[in-house]
């Protein structure tokens, strides 16, 4: 198994705090840092026969958006930290996707904040962590 | 008017178009409503043209003792052809049409772009609607529970057409540099007819083909739904004493402003909302129908002998068995579009390595429509007793439900509406293909068509309209005459293109993914 923490990071505060808590872990351990952006994707959702047509470029819109915003300023900030640092760009359901990444990449461990909400409707649908601990092919930590 | 607005500003900005449309289409409703003879002038004034124009398309021949549209045969004759020159290809490849909808051969690097499931979901939407409904209704009533066999006949071979125009529709499309790309048969008549050095032809089918599409967009996918969507409203609103009887218009413009605001505006929610709720209302559909069939299993059998003894005997029914086949294979044809081209401008939008992946998703489709859900209705009717009775069209279906749910003609007359509005969706986006291909891809053009198709769903719901409906259902029909033609000449492209597919899942080359 190769010294790799795999990050879901969502450019959220919570993501964040996984993401600092996974660099200070990963220094300590001389490992390596996977930080896997998803956009949520289902290939059974429903489209117009416009969006049909358009999905092509929609979706290069987002992956730029995506990589412009989210991932270079990330990956440029954490340059300097003398950590190796990998950023991810993929679609589908954030779980099963980091799930994945974190199998290709012979992970060690998946890092994940939480957004600490309680409410309805991620007892009726799950939230990315409780879903991530279900399925994860390694030990999750789940940073509060 | 022009002094109200600046219509090169309304031209681009689309917000101001709705808002156009809303000052717009109550005055057309007054106006309308004042001259109540209004229906009479516009039938008066479109009859004489569409009589010769349907005279031409459902031109019909006297065969035994009942007369023969040929334009049924064509379909049909066509549909024969591709099944055999592709060697039954709906048969031998309908398993792995649906392990490519089930995504077993795309590629997780590829998440994010359309998914052949999504491609047929969305050319599903299209066809599954009033011809499943009220058109197989109107073809039991006429042609007995015999016409059944042939509309199962013509969809299972209408399943080779698809395959043909689909592929080709992806095969010859054109990409732009932002990604886009448009598609359908009047690309494929121009683009491969020019290779076959025959550009001239290729082009004036092309066009021709537009035209139809244009006209049967306007009509079939447009005027004739919102009607009949208003028909079943009021039905279930207390039919004559109904307050909506004689308020088409209303009905109408609600309809267009629904239409004009998800076409023109670009609010996706409301179409995805409604597109989340018409496959659940033909689940809802389907499950009442398999009810039905299940609580009344001894019947079955005796239903389906009538089906077999009736299509070739044609007992009790005008024109005997070729009444019956006229009958099964025209409804056919009207519900799942196969040989008509349409839903191949749908599926050529989606990006595949292998044009032919598309061909093989969408020949089920008149499985799924033709074979699945029409049969469905058609055992009902049969099943329930109600065929011997004197209702046709949707309230035929509706009553052959309510005697099993007596709630029925209710959800029955949500999903007509639904299934019209998702069908004018749909048909809007392949009229306006037809239209930028004529006039070009130019966003003002555009917007000038959409506004058109909203003002005709008010035109629909409020007109009785016998020529009208006569126009485009043959303006439907003519599109598969250039259609068929261009599907004849370019179908030994798809042959190299199924030869080569072949190979390349033989050598191991197109593989499934494992999902993990």
């Amino acid at each position: 198994m190769s010294n790799v923490f795999i990050v879901g990071y969502d450019g959220t505060k919570d993501g964040r705090r996984a993401l600092d808590f996974a660099l200070e872990r990963a220094k300590s351990q001389n490992a390596e840092v996977h930080i896997v952006y998803v956009l949520e994707w289902s290939p059974y959702s429903f489209l117009t026969p416009e969006e049909l047509e358009q999905r092509h470029a929609r979706r290069k819109e987002e992956v730029e958006l995506a990589s412009t915003q989210i991932m270079s300023p990330l990956l440029k900030e954490l340059e300097g930290a003398g950590i190796k640092v990998e950023g991810v760009i993929r679609y589908g359901k954030i779980p099963e996707v980091i799930c994945e990444v974190a199998k290709k990449a012979g992970a060690m461990q998946i890092i994940v904040g939480r957004n600490g909400g309680s409410d309805i409707a991620a007892r009726v649908f799950g939230s990315v962590p409780g879903t991530l601990v279900q399925i994860s092919p390694v030990p999750v930590t789940v940073v509060p | 008017m022009g002094d109200i607005f600046n219509f090169r500003r309304l031209l681009r900005t689309p917000s101001l178009a709705i808002a156009a449309l809303i000052t717009l289409l109550p005055s057309i409703a007054r106006a309308q409503e004042e001259a109540m003879g209004i229906d009479e002038k516009i039938n008066e004034l479109i009859s004489p043209v569409s009589n010769v124009i349907v005279s031409v398309i459902f031109y019909s021949v006297p065969l035994g003792d009942t007369a023969f549209p040929l334009i049924v045969g064509w379909l049909v004759i066509a549909a024969t052809v591709f099944t055999l020159y592709f060697g039954f290809i709906q048969f031998r490849y309908f398993g792995h049409a649906i392990s490519l909808v089930k995504g077993d051969y795309s590629n997780p690097d590829d998440a994010g772009e359309v998914s052949h499931f999504q491609a047929l979901a969305t050319a599903l939407s299209g066809t599954v609607g009033l011809g499943n409904i009220a058109g197989v209704a109107v073809a039991v009533s006429i042609g007995g529970a015999g016409a059944t066999f042939w509309m199962i006949l013509a969809g299972l071979l209408g399943m080779a057409s698809k395959f043909t125009e689909c592929t080709l529709g992806v095969k010859f499309r054109n990409e732009y540099g932002d990604g886009t790309v448009s598609g359908g048969p009047m690309y494929y008549l121009e683009k491969g007819f020019a290779l076959k050095n025959m550009a001239g032809l290729g082009k004036g089918l092309g066009v021709f083909f537009a035209v139809c599409c244009i006209g049967g967009a306007v009509g079939g996918g447009n005027m004739f739904q919102a009607n009949q969507s208003f028909q079943q409203f009021v039905n279930v609103t207390g039919g004559e004493t109904s307050f909506f009887a004689d308020k088409g218009w209303l009905f109408g413009i609600v309809m267009a402003l629904i239409v004009g605001v998800v076409i023109i505006g670009g609010i996706k929610s409301i179409a995805r909302v409604t597109e989340k709720v018409v496959p659940f209302m033909a689940v809802i559909y389907v499950g009442a129908a398999l009810v039905i069939i299940v609580m009344n299993y001894d019947m079955v059998g005796w239903a389906f002998g009538q089906i077999f003894s009736g299509a070739f005997t044609g007992e009790g029914v005008a024109g005997g068995v070729i009444g019956a086949l006229i009958q099964g294979f025209k409804r056919a044809a009207f519900s799942n579009e196969a040989g008509i081209g349409s839903a191949s401008i749908a599926h050529s939008a989606v990006r595949t390595k292998e044009p032919i992946t598309e061909g093989f998703v969408s020949l089920l489709e008149p499985f799924i429509d033709t074979v699945v859900i029409c049969t469905m209705t058609a055992l009902v009717i049969i099943i329930t007793g109600k065929l011997g009775s004197d209702l046709t069209g949707v309230a035929l279906t509706s009553s052959a439900f309510e005697s099993a749910f007596a709630w029925f003609p209710y959800v029955l007359a949500i999903a007509v509406i639904l299934f019209a509005f998702s069908t004018m969706i749909s048909w809007s986006y392949y009229g306006l293909k037809a239209w930028t291909y004529l006039v070009g891809e130019d966003k003002k053009m555009e917007l000038i068509f959409k506004l058109v198709f909203c003002l005709f769903v008010v035109l629909g719901a409020s007109m009785s309209l016998g020529p009208v409906i006569d126009f485009s259902d043959s303006m439907i029909f003519a599109m598969a005459i250039p259609n068929i033609i261009g599907l004849y000449v370019l179908m030994p492209f798809v042959k190299a293109e199924l030869e080569q597919y072949t190979a390349k899942l033989a050598s191991g080359e197109i593989r499934k993914f494992k999902h993990t």
